[in-house]
């Protein structure tokens, strides 16, 4: 399928609204233990400080597919700086795909999520990327990919986050 | 109303549904810009941006004096989710694709 876009969207913005504390939500975002159990199921590492590294791991699977269709994927696939870490309610990294050289060379964008509780167990998390000189990134990451096997992208991984946390069990699972 | 039940019902007008078409070709629109694409009052817009966005379909951001506004896929994408699984997700893709190459032929 094609998805026809005239012209390059720089920023995207996801909101989704979660049954959970924004503790629970903050840790699924920013723990390689919960980070590898929804949507691409990476490990993130987060060094939650301005200037801190952030890193997400390959799952293996991932490297065995990339290895299955001849070339090698690389153990980090995304790796950036955190530029503000306030837990449970902001977080601000720079981030760059490294899976795919094309996705690569286009340098560092950048990821806002911000977690507002609004009461009666509910939140929302709202992410913004922005996406200035990364068109073919925003395009892997607005889910246009997702017929050739890569993932619905945000709204894919927010969509799976949300059910992870609220019945306990991921789509993969 | 459940969050659901919003969605369709901001899905539910062609107004609502062109407003959505605009932001997808191009999003972070100001009300002036989708404004000026439809015969109607600025008044009558700003009702139906007001519906999409209860419905969580249109998430506002603040640019200096300007508000944007953002498509937000997700609760589609959640809609989608409850009744398409990763392992049908292919053929339903399939069906689609062959619809729009045989009616972009006729």
């Amino acid at each position: 399928m094609t998805i026809t876009q005239t012209t390059t969207q720089t920023t995207q913005v996801y909101r989704v609204y979660i049954r959970a504390g924004s503790q629970a939500i903050w840790d699924a975002i920013t723990k390689p233990e919960w980070t590898d159990r929804y949507g691409y199921t990476g490990r993130a590492e987060y060094d939650l400080r301005p200037g801190g590294a952030y890193r997400v791991h390959a799952p293996e699977e991932f490297k065995a597919a990339s290895a299955a269709q001849g070339f090698e994927c690389p153990d980090v696939i995304i790796d950036g700086e955190v530029i503000e870490a306030d837990p449970s309610h902001k977080l601000v990294s720079t981030f760059r795909m490294l899976m795919d050289p094309d996705t690569a060379s286009e340098g560092f964008t950048r990821v806002t999520h911000e977690i507002k509780d609004l009461g009666n167990g509910v939140c929302s998390l709202t992410l913004t990327h922005e996406l200035d000189s990364a068109p073919k990134l925003a395009a892997l990451v607005s889910g246009s990919f997702e017929d050739d096997g890569a993932g619905g992208g945000h709204a894919w991984i927010l969509s799976d986050l949300k059910t992870l946390l609220e019945t306990g069990t991921a789509f993969e699972k | 109303m459940t969050d659901d039940d919003r969605v369709f019902k901001a899905l539910a007008d062609p107004t609502r549904r062109f407003l959505l078409d605009r932001l997808f070709e191009r999003d972070g629109r100001t009300l002036t810009e989708l404004d000026s694409e439809l015969e109607m009052s600025r008044f009558g817009v700003m009702k139906h941006l007001r519906v999409l966005e209860d419905a969580g379909l249109v998430v506002t951001r603040k640019a200096g004096r300007e508000k944007l506004h953002f498509l937000n896929p997700v609760p589609i994408r959640l809609i989608h989710d409850r009744w398409i699984d990763k392992y049908t997700e292919r053929q339903v893709s399939a069906l689609v694709d062959l619809k729009r190459k045989l009616e972009e032929v006729s």
